[in-house]
C-alpha cells in the first residue's frame, strides 16, 4: 500500500520489478540523498564491525612519548594527551556510537510498540493512564531525561543504551498508538473479530504487521539523535565510561583548551560524530519519503 | 449566436485566422503540452474557438479531456514547469493579444478582465482571512480603491451573490459558510471588478443537488444582468442545456464537435457527444425503463485513453461503436458538416443517421 | 473556548503532579541511596555520622513524607539546601536564571530568523540547486552536535582574532552582552533553525499546493503576494506549534554550550549538579525546567488557538 505509486512508477518507467538491480537503480536515482546517506552509514556499520582491521594501533594503549602528537607520521589523525592513536579510537569509537545508538533505538522501539500498541488497541483506563504517563514523560526535554537517567542509573555503557532508550519510548508509543487507533476501524479487524478471533490475537496479528512502516521511519529517525545524545551525554562526563574510546567523551577532556594547542582532537571525532549522524538523517528522511507516501514533499 | 469559428486540429488552417467581427475572445491553435517524467503530455492540442459579447460558451467532456487545462491556459495559470503553452497560441480578448503580455501586464488582466470560478468551493478559499479581505483584494488590485471602499464594496458583492446579512458575513472566515454559500463568495469575488469574461470551470459539482441549481441560476442571472461572457465547463449536459446558447465537446485535449445548443442536442454528429447524451438520465426514460436497449441509461464503453499515449488516428476509435481502419489510421478533419454545426469524424454522416443514442 | 482552556490548564497542572513523583522517585529509589553516595564522597566511616547525616537531610523519614516536604517547600519557595554550597538551593538557582533565559531568547529569535525565511526560499525554489543546498544546510544543523558546532566557533575565534569571547559576569552594555551571547546563542539556534527551516519548507509546500493559492493568483495578485500574504500566513500556524519543541531542542543545546562557552547559567548549573550529586539543586532545577517546558506548550497551543481562525473548541 505505503510503496503502490513507486510500483506504478517503476512499472511506467518500463522497469522489471523482479529485477532487484533495476530496482535499486531506482531508488539510488530517485533519492541520490537517501543513497548518500544509505553509503556513510554502510561505511560506519562496516568500519565499527571490523574495527581491528581499520585500526592502525590500539585504541587503549598509552604512550607517553605521543602525548598530544600532531597528525602525520604514525599517528596520521595525531593524538591524545595519553598518547593514544586518534585515528584508532575513533575506529573503534563508530563500535561505541553504533551500539549504543542502534541500541537505545531497538530498545525504545520495543516498549515504545508495546505500549503504543496495546493503549491504541484496548483504549479506556489503560489508554488514559498511558497517555498521562507519555505526556509527563515528553515534558522533559530529550537530553535533560537522559542525562536524569544517567545520573540516576550511574556510568556504564548499558546504563548509557538504557539511559538514551527512556526518552525514545513515549515517542514511538505515541505514533504507534495514532496508527493503531486509525487501523481498528479498518474492516479486516472488524472481520477478525467477526470471525471470533481474540483481541490480542487481532492486536499482534492484524496489527502490528501494519504499524512496521512507520516503525522504520520513526527508528531511521531516532537513530540519528540516539548517536547525538550519546555524543553529547559522553561530552558531559555521564555517559560512555573509559575507557571505551567514545566520541563524545574524546572531545570532552578539556576540549576547549585543546582549541588552542591541539586542534586535532577537536575537529575528528566531531567530524566522525558529524557524519554519521548526517549520513542516518539523509537514510531517515529517504526512508521516510519511500514509506509514507503522504509526507513527500 | 452562430459563430464562423473555423480552425482545424491538428494543423492550424491559416484562412481561418480571420477572427469574426466583434468576438470578445478568440482562441486560436491554442496548445498546451506538459513535459512529464513519463512523457510529452498534450493536454490541450490545437483548440480554437471564439466567445462573443455577452454569451455563454459550454465546454463539455470527461475528466481529462483538457477542458480544465483550457481554462486554466485562457487565464495563463498553467503550473509550469511542467506545462506550457506553446507560442503557437494566440488568446486575444477585446483586441489584446494575451499571449503577448508579460507578467505584471497579465496580473492586471486575472482577477479584472477575466476571471475564474473553481470547482472545489470548500478549499479555494483561503482559510486564513475573511470573506471580506478576500473579495476585497481583488478590488484593491485592480480597482485602485482604499481599504475602506473596498470593504464596502465587500458588502455589497455578497448582498448581489445573495448572501443573506451580508455585512456580518464580510467580517467571517470561510471554514464559518456552507459549500453553496463559499460558492457564492467565489462568484462573488469573480464577478467583483465586473469582468469581460467568467469561467467558470465545473461550478457546480462540488455541491448538493439542491444548491446546484441555485448557483446556477445565480451565475445565470448575473451574466445577464452585468452583460459579461461566460464560458462554462462541465461534463454535465443537463448544466449545458440550462445555460448556454453554444457548446464545444472536446476529447483528448482536441475539439471534436461545436454547435448551438440546440442543433448539439437534436443530431450530434460526433459518436462521442452522442455517447455523453446517452448518459444523461432523464425522467422520462426513467420511467419507461423496461423500453429497449436503446431509451436505456448509457455509459460509453472504455476509459479516456492517456494522453501521453494517444493512438495515431482518431483518438475515440479505441471506443466507438462506428470506428473502422480508416478512423484508427487517420486523425479526422474537423470540418462544418452543417452550417454552423463542426465536427471531426469520418462517420459523421452515419451518426447523423442513426438514433440519437 | 474557555472550557477548553481550563481543560488544557488542569492537564497542564496533572502533567507537573506526574513530572513531580517522576522526578523525585528517579533521583531516591533508583539504586545508590544519596546518603550513601554522600556518606562516601565526604570520605565519612562512622555509622553514627552517616544516620545523623541521613537526618540531617530529611531522609529518615518515609518517603511520603520526604515528598510533601519538597513539594510544599516548592510552594513556598523553600526549596532546601544545596549540599555543596550549603546555600539555599533558590539562592543558588535563581541568579542563574537571567543568562540562561537571555541566551534562549537569542537562540530563539536566530533560530526563526535563519529558519523561516530559508525554508519559505527553499519552498518557493522547490527542486531547484538552491533547494538542495538548503535541505542538505538544514540537515547538518540537525547533525552537528551543538557543543561542536560551538568549539568549532571559538577555534575559529582564537585562529583568527587570537582571543575566547568569554561571557564575564558584568557586560559593559547590553550591545556587549547581546555580542557576547550572540555567538553561543547563534551555535545554539543554528541546530534549532534547522528544526524550522524543515519544518517551514514542508508547511509551506504543502500550502503552495492548495486550491486557494491557485485563486489569489487568478485574482491577479503577483507572486510576492501570494508567497507571502496568502501562503505564509497559513504555513507559519504549524511553524508556531514547533517552538513547544524548540524549547526542548533549545534546552538541550544550551546544556552543552554553557558548558563550552563558561557560561554561568542554570543548564550548565544542572550538569556541575549531577556531577557533585547535588540532589536538591538537581531535583528544583529538572521540575523548573519541566515547568518552563509544559509552560511554553500551553502558550504556544493557546496562542494557536487564537491566531488559527478555523480551530474552535466548544468540547
Amino acid at each position: 500500500m505505503a510503496t503502490a505509486d513507486h510500483q506504478a512508477e517503476l512499472t511506467r518507467a518500463g522497469a522489471n520489478i523482479n529485477s532487484s538491480w533495476s530496482r535499486f537503480t531506482y531508488y539510488v536515482r530517485r533519492y541520490p540523498l537517501g543513497a548518500a546517506g544509505a553509503l556513510i552509514v554502510i561505511a560506519f556499520v562496516v568500519i565499527a564491525i571490523f574495527a581491528p582491521f581499520f585500526a592502525t594501533l590500539d585504541p587503549t594503549t598509552t604512550n607517553a612519548r605521543t602525548s598530544l602528537a600532531p597528525p602525520g607520521g604514525q599517528h596520521f589523525l595525531g593524538a591524545d594527551f595519553m598518547g593514544r592513536d586518534m585515528w584508532s579510537r575513533i575506529v573503534y569509537g563508530a563500535r561505541i556510537s553504533l551500539m549504543v545508538g542502534i541500541g537505545s533505538t531497538v530498545l525504545g522501539c520495543f516498549f515504545g510498540v508495546i505500549i503504543g500498541l496495546l493503549s491504541g488497541y484496548y483504549g479506556g483506563w489503560l489508554d488514559l493512564i498511558t497517555q498521562r504517563f507519555i505526556d509527563i514523560m515528553q515534558a522533559l526535554p530529550l537530553l535533560v531525561m537522559a542525562l536524569l537517567m544517567a545520573a540516576s542509573l550511574g556510568p556504564s555503557l548499558e546504563n548509557t543504551i538504557i539511559a538514551i532508550s527512556i526518552p525514545i519510548i513515549p515517542h514511538v508509543a505515541r505514533v504507534i498508538r495514532s496508527n493503531t487507533l486509525a487501523l481498528r476501524e479498518m474492516p479486516y479487524v472488524e472481520a477478525a473479530k467477526a470471525v471470533g478471533m481474540s483481541e490480542t490475537k487481532i492486536a499482534f496479528r492484524h496489527v502490528l504487521p501494519n504499524t512496521i512502516a512507520p516503525l522504520i521511519v520513526l527508528g531511521t529517525a531516532q537513530l540519528g539523535s540516539a548517536i547525538l545524545t550519546e555524543a553529547s551525554l559522553s561530552f558531559l562526563g555521564l555517559g560512555v565510561p573509559e575507557p571505551h574510546p567514545s566520541w563524545g567523551r574524546m572531545l570532552s577532556e578539556s576540549a576547549a583548551e585543546y582549541v588552542r594547542t591541539a586542534p586535532w582532537l577537536v575537529i575528528f571525532p566531531g567530524i566522525a560524530i558529524s557524519l554519521a549522524v548526517f549520513g542516518t538523517n539523509l537514510l531517515g528522511d529517504a526512508v521516510r519519503d519511500i514509506l509514507d507516501p503522504r509526507q513527500r514533499s | 449566436m452562430t459563430s464562423t469559428n473555423a480552425a482545424t486540429a491538428p494543423a492550424a488552417n491559416p484562412k481561418a485566422a480571420t477572427p469574426a467581427e466583434g468576438a470578445l475572445l478568440t482562441v486560436q491553435d491554442l496548445t498546451t503540452y506538459f513535459f512529464t517524467r513519463q512523457g510529452l503530455v498534450k493536454a490541450v492540442d490545437g483548440v480554437s474557438f471564439e466567445l462573443q459579447r455577452g454569451e455563454t460558451l459550454a465546454i463539455v467532456g470527461e475528466s481529462g479531456c483538457g477542458k480544465s487545462i483550457t481554462a486554466l491556459s485562457l487565464m495563463r495559470l498553467v503550473p509550469d514547469p511542467p506545462g506550457r503553452i506553446l507560442d503557437k497560441s494566440r488568446i486575444v480578448l477585446d483586441g489584446v493579444d494575451v499571449m503577448k503580455l508579460d507578467e505584471s501586464a497579465m496580473r492586471k488582466v486575472r482577477g479584472n478582465d477575466i476571471s475564474m470560478i473553481f470547482q472545489e468551493p470548500m478549499t479555494s478559499l483561503n482559510p486564513v482571512m475573511t470573506v471580506g479581505d478576500q473579495i476585497a483584494e481583488v478590488l484593491l488590485l485592480h480597482q485602485g480603491m482604499t481599504k475602506a471602499e473596498a470593504t464596502a464594496k465587500a458588502v455589497d458583492m455578497l448582498r448581489l451573490v445573495k448572501i443573506p446579512t451580508p455585512e456580518q458575513r464580510v467580517r467571517e472566515y470561510p471554514h464559518q459558510l456552507s459549500g453553496g454559500m463559499r460558492q457564492r463568495v467565489m462568484i462573488a469575488i469573480a464577478v467583483a471588478c465586473n469582468p469581460k469574461v467568467l469561467i467558470a470551470d465545473e461550478p457546480t459539482t462540488a455541491l448538493d443537488v439542491t444548491i446546484q441549481a441555485q448557483i446556477l441560476d445565480l451565475i445565470v442571472e448575473l451574466q445577464k444582468k452585468l452583460g459579461t461572457a461566460v464560458i462554462l465547463i462541465t461534463h454535465d449536459l443537463g448544466v449545458v442545456a440550462e445555460a448556454a446558447q453554444r457548446v464545444i465537446v472536446m476529447y483528448a485535449g482536441r475539439k471534436v464537435e461545436e454547435a448551438s445548443v440546440e442543433d448539439l442536442f437534436g443530431a450530434s454528429l460526433h459518436p462521442y457527444t452522442r455517447g455523453l447524451l446517452a448518459s444523461i438520465p432523464r425522467l422520462d426514460l426513467i420511467r419507461g425503463a423496461e423500453d429497449t436497449s436503446p431509451g436505456r441509461l448509457q455509459e460509453i464503453p472504455g476509459i479516456v485513453p492517456a494522453l501521453h499515449d494517444l493512438p495515431k488516428g482518431c483518438a475515440f476509435a479505441p471506443r466507438c461503436t462506428y470506428a473502422d481502419e480508416r478512423c484508427k489510421a487517420e486523425y479526422p478533419a474537423y470540418e462544418e458538416k452543417r452550417p454552423g454545426h463542426w465536427a471531426a469524424c469520418w462517420k459523421s454522416e452515419i451518426v447523423a443517421g442513426g438514433t440519437n443514442g | 473556548m474557555a472550557t477548553y482552556i481550563i481543560r488544557r490548564f488542569f492537564l497542564m497542572i496533572l502533567t507537573l503532579i506526574g513530572m513531580s513523583i517522576l522526578i523525585f522517585v528517579m533521583l531516591r529509589l533508583v539504586p545508590g541511596n544519596i546518603s550513601d553516595i554522600l556518606f562516601d564522597a565526604a570520605g565519612m566511616v562512622n555509622e553514627a555520622d552517616k544516620a545523623r547525616l541521613e537526618a540531617e537531610l530529611g531522609l529518615d523519614k518515609p518517603i511520603i513524607v520526604q515528598y510533601w516536604t519538597w513539594i510544599s517547600g516548592l510552594m513556598t519557595g523553600d526549596l532546601g539546601y544545596a549540599y555543596v554550597s550549603e546555600k539555599p538551593a533558590l539562592d543558588e538557582i535563581l541568579p542563574r536564571i537571567p543568562v540562561t533565559a537571555k541566551l534562549a531568547l537569542l537562540a530563539l529569535i536566530f533560530s526563526v530568523l535563519i529558519g523561516v525565511p530559508l525554508g519559505v526560499i527553499s519552498a518557493v525554489k522547490q527542486d531547484s540547486i538552491l533547494d538542495y543546498s538548503l535541505r542538505v544546510f538544514s540537515l547538518s544543523g540537525l547533525s552537528l552536535p551543538s557543543f561542536w558546532l560551538a568549539l568549532l566557533i571559538l577555534m575559529a575565534f582564537v585562529h583568527y582574532f587570537g582571543w575566547i569571547p568569554i561571557y564575564t559576569d558584568k557586560p559593559a552594555s547590553i550591545w556587549h552582552e547581546i555580542g557576547l551571547l550572540s555567538i553561543p546563542a547563534l551555535a545554539v539556534g543554528f541546530r534549532a533553525s534547522a528544526l524550522i527551516m524543515r519544518l517551514t519548507r514542508s508547511s509551506m509546500l504543502e500550502v503552495l499546493r492548495q486550491d486557494y493559492i491557485r485563486t489569489a493568483r487568478a485574482k491577479g495578485a503577483s507572486t510576492a503576494s501570494v508567497n507571502y500574504n496568502h501562503a505564509l500566513r497559513n504555513a507559519v500556524l504549524p511553524v508556531i506549534t514547533i517552538i513547544g519543541i524548540e524549547a526542548a531542542f533549545l534546552i538541550g543545546g544550551l546544556i552543552v554550550t554553557e558548558t563550552v562557552f563558561n557560561i554561568p547559567g542554570v543548564a550548565r548549573f544542572l550538569v556541575e549538579a549531577i556531577r557533585w550529586r547535588d540532589y536538591p539543586i538537581v531535583q528544583n532545577l529538572v521540575m523548573f525546567i519541566a515547568v518552563v517546558t509544559v509552560v511554553v506548550n500551553f502558550l504556544v497551543d493557546m496562542a494557536y488557538v487564537l491566531l488559527d481562525p478555523r480551530i474552535k473548541y466548544d468540547d
